[in-house]
């Protein structure tokens, strides 16, 4: 279980989360919707401890993601992220890109981390895929060998930031039908998207994030279709 | 009245020229990697916050990037001996290419390690990677590729940098070459044969790191 209590988050002047509790329970979809600058990207790299937090706390498990004591290398092993921009490595194959992590992070033997890179990649749909150089790849294919990447560790969560954002739109899909997949398998995940189709399908909640806090958060039909809060109403009307 | 080439001279001479060709080849490569040390160093230094380091490191790059390898190479020499240090011809050529590389791949690795987007780093801390592992796997490998071809540029410049040696009477080839001619009054003859010499010896070095890359990188950036 992911619980996030009262955080708090600043560069500099500009607080970007003010005060966010949210709890995502195993197995658990959750969406999270917002404008630019509201801070659920943010919230995000707070949760893998890519950035430090100012206030609360993120308890990931039982471990305070943000103590000193804890060993964030290992933390992040069992959360799994794919950025916005995929980020794949351009100098190794597909392959190594998803055998890298389990063979020199899990120490596993070279045959042992190409054999489940493999299945993560097939996974994807990326098994005729091994050889190649990612930057010979589409956006979504690249996108989705960074999912494969992710899940290679063999994470316990997953978090998506904006994962189709960056994407041509015919692109979108592929990707999108890989998330569903995961959801179908149990995977528990936080999205942060812009599909608000996808946040309605497929999450359980979904959280709308205004100026650094949860305006609203709520089962996912309700919040997309019959949102409570005037601020989520007045964003939802725009981006549809 | 036209000019007659007497080649036989050069070719009795030629184990002499071979020796200043080594001793070329032998500066500009220990210039080359003591360059690449203190350039490392050097760039280190220049992306550090602290400020003494970086005020040294930024002297040392604009000195060397800004004035001419003859003036480095005569300080070496002449202004050096004027305090007492005598360096010979071999060790003044040497500092003086070792500062003037070190000056220019100092720019060309800091350009190397910003080139590589900060967004690599993320990914691959996500993935539970440690700093050093980050460095050693994801990092470095992307520089060493972007950096690899403009060094390979600062080497070729080094052997012909190295032929300013000749002002300081270095037995490299340029210097051996001169030492010869003025014996035999076969100007034209040992200069061209030392012009193809270098020109082999570049050409040479050009077509193995090429080989090299090939073998070292795969795959595209």
């Amino acid at each position: 279980m992911i619980s996030i209590q009262n955080v708090h988050k600043s560069f500099g002047d500009l607080e970007v989360l003010k005060g966010v509790s949210l709890d995502v329970a195993n197995g658990e979809v959750l969406s999270i919707i917002g404008g630019s600058g509201s801070g659920k990207s943010t919230l995000l790299y707070c949760i893998n401890a890519i950035e430090a937090i100012h206030k609360g706390k993120i308890i990931v498990d039982d471990v305070d993601v943000h103590s000193k004591d804890t060993n964030k290398d290992k933390l992040r092993q069992k959360l799994g992220m794919v950025f916005q921009q995929w980020n794949s490595f351009p100098h190794l194959t597909v392959l190594e890109n998803a055998a890298l992590a389990p063979r020199i992070v899990k120490k596993m033997s070279k045959d042992e981390a190409i054999e489940i890179a493999k299945k993560e990649l097939e996974h994807v749909g990326l098994g005729d895929k091994f050889d190649v150089y990612p930057t010979k790849m589409s956006g979504g294919q690249q996108q989705r060998l960074a999912i494969a990447r992710a899940l290679a560790m063999k994470p316990d969560y997953m978090l998506f930031d904006e994962v189709t954002s960056a994407l041509d739109p015919e692109l979108v899909g592929e990707v999108l039908d890989t998330l569903r997949l995961l959801a179908d398998e149990g995977m528990t995940m936080i999205c942060v998207t812009h599909e608000m189709g996808f946040a309605r399908d497929v999450s359980d909640r979904v959280a709308y994030f205004h100026q650094g806090v949860i305006a609203e958060i709520g089962e996912a039909k309700q919040v997309i279709t019959d949102p409570q809060n005037p601020l989520t109403q007045k964003f939802l009307s725009k981006v549809r | 009245m036209t000019y007659e080439f007497h080649w036989n001279v050069v070719f009795q001479k030629m184990p002499e020229l071979l020796n200043g060709a080594f001793v070329t080849l032998h500066v500009s490569v220990l210039a080359m990697l003591l360059g690449i040390v203190i350039a490392i160093l050097l760039a280190i230094a220049k992306m550090n916050n602290s400020k003494p380091f970086c005020y040294v490191a930024t002297a040392w790059v604009e000195t060397a990037r800004n004035t001419p390898a003859l003036f480095q190479i005569y300080m070496a020499y002449f202004g050096l001996g004027a305090f007492g240090i005598h360096l010979s011809p071999y060790v003044a050529v040497l500092s003086a290419l070792v500062f003037i590389n070190a000056g220019y791949l100092t720019e060309t690795f800091r350009g190397g390690f910003q080139s590589i987007p900060s967004t690599q780093y993320s990914a691959s801390k996500s993935l539970g990677m440690n700093s050093i592992q980050v460095y050693r796997y994801i990092i470095l490998p992307q520089m060493l590729r972007r950096i690899y071809h403009p060094m390979t540029n600062q080497f070729v410049w080094s052997i012909l940098m190295s032929s300013l040696g000749i002002l300081v009477g270095m037995s490299e080839l340029s210097g051996t070459t001169q030492r010869l001619q003025s014996l035999s009054f076969r100007t034209l003859e040992f200069f061209i044969v030392a012009a193809v010499m270098y020109f082999i010896i570049t050409k040479l070095v050009l077509i193995s790191s090429s080989l090299l890359s090939r073998k070292l990188f795969r795959g595209e950036i």
